[in-house]
């Protein structure tokens, strides 16, 4: 029986890398008595994966992290248990029942990733924003508009150049920063900073004047073909020849849950 | 919200920040104004050894169940955070409250090796504390050291306000108490290291002269404060089982060196090593309860999610219960995916057995330390074990389908004879020629057997105590007749050596049994910039050289003499319960080859029966 977790992260906890952060969530299942399920041989490990792993610096208010479970589990419960065994600047949110298939899995099924971008007054604390300059509603609109935007893209192996302009689905200035949504998961992937570094360039500041602070607000899927999911936080996406709908993992509606 | 000391653009440069923002789950916060006492306990190396040290877990806890004190941690900022806080003029802090350690009542360093010497000197200094003890004022911590160096604390005399000589567990509420009825009173810093040093236990170094002869050696070293005592006692708990243990240890965000639960099943060793400071000091052997073992597992495990759990002792074989306690963990846990860590067993029927429920056979590697290769060299330095006994442990591992294994042996030891040192690989090749013993098909193809050695360091409070040194040369000799006599044996292509740096080993030697003169080589290295010595990386030989050079230091002098029986030691002030008649008398029968029997056969009369405690009553109960 497979579960997802919701969790966000915040405050100190965003010095925490993707790896540390998998590590204490084996330890708080462990602590909260959740009977997850292990992998078999000599050294058993907890089966778990995260949807899309966070970079260091980034907070989030949509992490997700699926989980395999050896029993059933009352799941209103168990998020108080895992609570009560978090720290400051980790808070589950919410605890459901998935499909056992792998095609379910979160970091199968991830599509998109909505982040929001805060202007600091310094890159010395991420707390202290300042308003963005007014030129760069008009910016954004010309940077977006642009044939193609090729960044050096660094991977382990290799150096690339690459149009992250397609990746890009959409890019606004709200009320409380900038607004990304991006491509994500395992096919086509676009980090945040890589955009704001490219929009950057473009409106001609050094990255040092301009230090950013980066949210991940939610992570999407795609609406499943044939189904009509009611939600607020969908969001559609439409280009010349498609129009696509995504959905919060969170919000996906399984059978029966 | 939870405020950091250091800021993002310094915390999103430098590696791993999590070393440093503290928030770990079963850190303990308190409110510091409804606190009388502001503790900061440090391990003065990286966050990961440092967070791996039962000590001062037991220490944080012991501390923090009292409400008037509030006792937080700190460790060394590694070299990248380190270069930004002196640009910056950042203070060093501690991880729970982030604030400053100079604002704290206390600063308590443990001492754990030598070579992290330099790196109190950088913990003070980011401290923004005076290095040297005589420079401090009242508006700074009180310095204190503990640990296994403070038996010989002489080279850091002049950098510690007082060093407190033996386990932590018992004379720190005096400690502190006398520390709150000083500050009621308005007494002044040298009005409480008085108060301090008329407590058991404590030393404080700056109340003593010591007067040398011509020849460098000590020729007296007498109290110059009418509050301070001749004689240190060292301080130890009578019982394990009544006292403190951290239930909910400190669980780090990273992955550090002992990441795992750690029960200390016994301090102490019975069978009397005569290199081996340890088996010493923590005289006598005392054993901690199998049923408290036994909930206090159930309740670590719980409280920090680890998923692992290892045993903690000198010699965990020597364990009364070890059967039933080994049996409990297995049966209870293995089930839950909690892997269970046995070391420092002998390697016996029982032990194997145990290992191969609990891992991978096929993967895992057995480790025997036999110490020394010959039977010689073995009854010299009292292992009590033979070689009938080594290579049928390791038969009888073999059989059961092990084929790796490690050995560990020193070399430099006292009378050590070339003939000895290539005793070493000729062990291994028996062992290796038992394990091609058996037929081929019932094998797991060849076998694999690794060498290493260490090179041998006299440490005070042993009957090796007197012993000389080497030279660098000398050592990387040593390792030479190991090695080329290992390619005369004929399994060399199953067997592997590697030994240890001799350079380290060189100034390992000369602090353990160094003096108050040798401050000043710390001083002046530091100021080099040595820093980290016990990390290859960051270890420099050459700087350290031209610190003993710059201050006309001879290492000869601590190391490469012979000290006779009427030397006065550095560390003689300390009384550890062991006589220095009974390690003299050690050291005579090494030089003639004569064992000693273990605490258990038969009682030596070694001194320590006085504290009444553990081995010692045993058998009167």
């Amino acid at each position: 029986m497979k579960a997802r977790i919701k969790f966000r992260k915040y405050g100190v906890m965003r010095f925490i890398g993707h790896l540390d952060v998998m590590r204490f969530f084996q330890k708080a299942m462990r602590r909260a008595g959740i009977p997850i399920a292990f992998t078999g041989g000599y050294s058993p490990h907890m089966i778990m994966s995260f949807a899309q792993p966070l970079g260091v610096g980034v907070t989030s208010d949509g992490e997700y992290l699926d989980i395999e479970l050896g029993e059933e589990i009352d799941f209103i419960k168990s998020v108080g248990q895992l609570n009560e065994v978090m720290v400051e600047g980790m808070e589950v949110v919410d605890l459901v029942r998935i499909p056992d298939d792998k095609k379910s899995s979160g970091m199968t099924i991830v599509a998109a990733a909505s982040y929001r971008v805060t202007l600091l007054e310094s890159a010395k604390s991420a707390e202290v924003t300042r308003a963005f300059p007014a030129i760069w509603q008009s910016k954004i609109e010309e940077f977006l508009g642009q044939e193609s935007i090729v960044v050096l893209k660094r991977t382990k192996r290799s150096e690339v150049d690459t149009d992250i302009k397609p990746l890009i689905y959409q890019m606004r200035l709200g009320e409380e920063g900038i607004e990304l949504f991006l491509a994500a998961g395992s096919e086509k992937n676009l980090k945040p900073d890589l955009v704001m570094h490219a929009f950057t360039d473009f409106v001609g500041e050094k990255p040092e004047s301009v230090p950013f602070h980066y949210h991940r607000r939610d992570v999407y899927a795609l609406e499943p073909e044939g189904t009509k999911i009611t939600c607020q936080s969908k969001i559609e996406v439409v280009t010349k020849d498609t129009r696509r709908t995504y959905i919060p993992l969170g919000e996906l509606k399984y059978l029966e849950n | 919200m939870r405020k950091l000391a250091l800021n993002d653009e310094i915390l999103l440069k430098i590696e791993k920040p999590a070393r440093y923002i503290g928030n770990e789950v079963n850190s303990v916060m308190k409110d510091p104004e409804k606190v009388d006492i502001r503790f900061a306990m440090c391990f003065p190396d990286v966050y990961e050894i440092g967070m791996s040290h039962l000590g001062i877990q037991i220490l944080y806890d012991m501390f923090n169940r009292q409400e008037d004190v509030w006792c937080e941690r700190v460790y060394s900022p590694w070299i990248d955070l380190d270069q930004v806080m002196r640009e910056e003029h950042i203070p060093l802090f501690a991880l729970e409250s982030q604030d400053p350690i100079k604002d704290f009542d206390f600063l308590g360093i443990t001492i754990q090796y030598e070579m992290c010497y330099t790196n109190i000197l950088q913990i003070l200094d980011l401290s923004q504390i005076p290095l040297y003890a005589r420079d401090r004022d009242d508006s700074v911590p009180i310095v204190i050291g503990g640990g296994p160096c403070t038996y010989n604390p002489e080279p850091l005399a002049d950098f510690f306000d007082l060093f407190y000589i033996g386990e932590g567990e018992t004379v720190y509420d005096q400690l502190l108490d006398a520390y709150k009825e000083n500050r009621r009173n308005g007494g002044s810093r040298k009005d409480f290291l008085e108060k301090a040093a008329e407590i058991e236990g404590i030393y404080v170094p700056g109340f003593y002269d010591v007067t040398y002869k011509e020849d460098g050696t000590i020729a007296s070293f007498t109290p110059a404060n009418s509050h301070a005592k001749a004689e240190i006692q060292k301080q130890m708990i009578s019982s394990l089982t009544d006292t403190y243990y951290p239930k909910a240890p400190v669980v780090p965000f990273i992955k550090v060196t002992q990441d795992r639960v750690v029960l200390e099943i016994q301090r102490g060793c019975i069978r009397g090593c005569r290199f081996c400071q340890a088996g010493m000091i923590y005289r006598p052997t005392r054993e901690r309860d199998v049923e408290t073992l036994k909930r206090y597992a159930y309740q670590m495990l719980k409280n920090t999610g680890h998923e692992e759990i290892s045993l903690s002792s000198l010699s965990s074989s020597d364990y009364s219960r070890l059967k039933e306690l080994v049996t409990f963990l297995i049966e209870e846990f293995k089930g839950n995916g909690i892997n269970i860590c046995l070391p420092s067993l002998r390697i016996d029927a029982f032990s194997l057995d145990v290992m191969g429920k609990v891992q991978d056979i096929r993967k895992s590697s057995l480790t025997f330390a036999p110490e020394a290769g010959s039977q010689r060299m073995r009854d010299v330095i009292n292992k009590g074990l033979t070689e009938e006994v080594i290579l049928d442990g390791a038969g009888q591992a073999f059989e059961g389908g092990w084929n790796k294994v490690k050995l560990y042996f020193m070399l430099g030891l006292p009378m050590e004879t070339a003939e000895d040192m290539k005793e070493i690989p000729r062990l291994a090749d028996k062992m290796a020629r038992r394990y091609y013993e058996i037929p081929k098909d019932k094998r797991n193809g060849k076998c694999q057997i690794t060498i290493s050695t260490s090179f041998f360091i006299p440490k005070p409070f042993t009957p090796f105590q007197w012993a000389a040194m080497y030279n660098n040369d000398e050592y990387i000799a040593r390792a030479a007749v190991v090695k080329h006599e290992l390619q005369e044996q004929l399994n060399r292509k199953s067997l592997k050596y590697h030994w240890h740096d001799a350079e380290v080993t060189v100034l390992e030697g000369v602090f353990a049994r160094g003096d108050r003169k040798l401050s000043k080589v710390i001083l002046e290295a530091y100021r080099l910039g040595c820093l980290f010595d016990s990390w290859t990386e960051t270890f420099d030989n050459e700087r350290w050289m031209k610190a003993f050079e710059n201050t006309g230091t001879e290492i000869g002098f601590y190391n490469l003499r012979e000290r006779d029986a009427e030397e006065i030691f550095p560390w003689d002030f300390i009384d550890i319960g062991v006589t220095k008649e009974f390690l003299y008398n050690e050291w005579q029968r090494a030089q003639k080859g004569e064992t000693t029997p273990n605490c258990r056969v038969k009682c030596q009369g070694c001194g320590v029966m006085k504290y009444k405690g553990g081995v010692c009553i045993e058998s009167k109960n």
